[in-house]
């Protein structure tokens, strides 16, 4: 049946990941033979090119592609993150677009990139094999190791390349040398059948110890969990604003659902293996996303200490384990990208004496001259902080509900605590832009584009009246099946 | 007579070579490449020698991928470490200090 359907020409090009392979591709070309604007067209084109993706996602419930010895798999779990990721690269790409004009960094190879790291991301997610999961987070760094260091004649933008390429490079080699172990100690590199060969076995013996200590390394640096960290408020700060709104949008997300998979499908059995690995990552980002960001002035580094956080919170969901899990982790995916989306498409277009935002201080007085945009960033500072009405409050609770119920309370206790903290510096912001004298005028502009104006609000909507119309959310997130 | 353990540990020592490579090295960058180079190299060995042992063709698959993926690591690796030199005029590590905070 399956093959049946491989064999089938017509049908082969709608297969999600193919028919966005094959496309990047076509608007590779496209951009070349695009005389005017390259830019902006290549834009549109790749914006049209995700959104026919996610259709076919949609629609492509049941079929496994490439069914060659299971290199991948499908399911609702991983339908959901590939829409999830699309989402966010569609709204990525629209948002900084303008920004990019801005900036005067205008090659049309930028939203291809984006294209392809989108597609590495989506094989990542549906990845079922040691293999095509190596090669898709590989396929999936390339690309945004050159998008780091796009802007070549900016020094921070280089070194943040450097930075990026050299821990992200040396990630992927204690991940693949984890793959080795694994793939040796088990004679198997597919998921299921690992998870199969260690059913004969109470202990893990010390090389698939190792394997899984390095694997889960690797992964904790794509996903940017204290103490492999490091990378991200440098990266952040040093990239241009739109490859950071990237950044902090989309491949959290892909590197979230891989890590799920990878411990809840081979490594099941073994959860008091990896749950004290996970335990230590989440509680370390918690606290160092909570203090570290305290002491920022800079608010692409602020948002990065704030993501290290929200990556805690969601790896406490992985520790419970249980069927709640699962749910928890996509309602906090959701609620982090359209936050994120919010946040970014505000500081993209703000600008303050002809520069465009870099410290949160210059938001001072925000609240006289742009009343409206100082209430959308008090909004949505208050829902990353988890504050009731909004829709960060809702990826908190089923996060704490799933650890409650495995009776988690260290976990949980610490987890409010870290909230707690950092609700500081989500108010501060909220408190520079009402409270701080602001006698001197400075000229603040917000100049946005219509397109990147509804997709604020629309990210704007969701995150003020989720709150009367949850269940479209959770009705979906808690049929998922990984 | 040479077994897997044999193999195993050569591979472990070329692992933490390439580890230690990039932390120890104060000067230069392309030194921090070849160091990359030299992990996943390390890994092959560990995958054929899997794959021999037990007969299984996907470890040797697999080190053809990786050999694959670390050539597209050194080309981009280098086209962004021409572009640092292009900026700085220097591919010191100790140069690498812009950003901190």
């Amino acid at each position: 049946m399956k093959w049946q359907m491989l064999n089938n020409i017509n049908n082969i090009i709608f297969i999600p990941e193919i028919f966005l392979a094959l496309f990047s591709f076509i608007s590779l070309i496209f951009g070349l033979y695009v005389k005017k604007n390259a830019f902006r067209q290549t834009s549109n084109f790749a914006v049209i090119i995700l959104f026919f993706t996610i259709i076919l996602v949609y629609l492509d419930n049941y079929s496994n592609f490439a069914d060659y010895e299971n290199l991948f798999e499908n399911s609702s779990f991983i339908s959901f993150f590939k829409i999830l990721v699309l989402l966010g690269s569609i709204s990525t790409i629209i948002i900084t677009k303008d920004y990019f004009l801005a900036i005067k960094l205008k090659n049309f190879e930028i939203p291809i990139l984006f294209l392809f790291s989108t597609l590495g991301m989506m094989l990542m997610i549906s990845s079922n094999n040691l293999m095509s999961m190596y090669l898709a987070i590989e396929l999936q760094s390339l690309s945004l190791y050159v998008a780091a260091a796009i802007k070549r004649d900016s020094v921070t933008s280089a070194e943040s390349g450097v930075k990026y390429f050299i821990l992200g490079a040396l990630s992927s080699g204690i991940l693949l040398y984890g793959c080795s172990l694994i793939y040796g100690f088990t004679g198997s590199m597919n998921f299921n059948e690992i998870n199969f060969y260690l059913l004969n076995y109470e202990n893990l013996n010390m090389g698939l110890i190792f394997g899984l200590v390095f694997v889960m390394v690797g992964l904790a640096f794509k996903v940017s969990a204290v103490p492999f960290h490091m990378w991200t408020p440098d990266v952040y700060e040093g990239a241009p604003n739109s490859v950071t709104a990237f950044f902090a949008i989309v491949p959290k997300i892909a590197g979230v659902a891989l890590i799920y998979r990878f411990c809840l499908v081979p490594f099941q059995n073994f959860y008091l293996d990896w749950s004290q690995i996970v335990f230590f990552l989440s509680i370390a980002s918690m606290f160092l996303g909570a203090i570290a960001a305290i002491a920022q002035t800079n608010i692409k580094r602020l948002l990065a200490y704030s993501s290290i956080g929200h990556i805690g919170y969601i790896l406490i969901a992985l520790i419970a384990a249980n069927d709640n899990a699962v749910k928890a982790a996509s309602i906090y995916m959701f609620a982090y990208m359209v936050m994120n989306i919010g946040i970014f498409a505000i500081i993209l277009s703000i600008k303050v004496k002809n520069e465009f935002l870099i410290n949160i201080y210059e938001l001072k007085g925000l609240s006289k001259s742009n009343p409206i945009v100082s209430l959308s960033i008090s909004i949505i500072m208050l829902s990353m902080a988890g504050i009731p009405p909004f829709i960060g409050f809702f990826g908190k609770f089923y996060v704490f509900i799933a650890a409650l119920q495995q009776e988690l309370y260290l976990l949980s206790i610490l987890g409010v605590l870290a909230s707690v903290i950092s609700a500081f510096y989500y108010l501060r912001i909220i408190k520079i832009m009402y409270f701080d004298d602001n006698t001197e005028i400075i000229n603040i502009y917000f100049k946005i584009s219509y397109q990147a104006k509804i997709i604020l609000f629309i990210s704007l909507f969701i995150i003020i009246f989720f709150i009367f119309y949850p269940s479209f959310l959770i009705n979906i997130s808690s049929n998922l099946i990984l | 007579m040479i077994t897997l353990e044999h193999y195993l540990f050569l591979g472990a020592i070329i692992f933490t070579l390439g580890v230690l490579g990039i932390f120890l090295n104060k000067k230069n960058l392309i030194i921090i490449l070849m160091s990359i180079e030299l992990i996943l190299l390390s890994v092959n060995i560990n995958f054929i020698a899997f794959s021999a042992y037990m007969n299984d063709i996907s470890g040797q698959i697999f080190a053809m991928l990786t050999l694959t993926v670390a050539a597209a690591e050194a080309a981009i690796g280098l086209a962004i470490l021409v572009v640092f030199f292009r900026n700085l005029g220097s591919i010191e590590v100790n140069k690498i200090n812009k950003l901190k905070g």
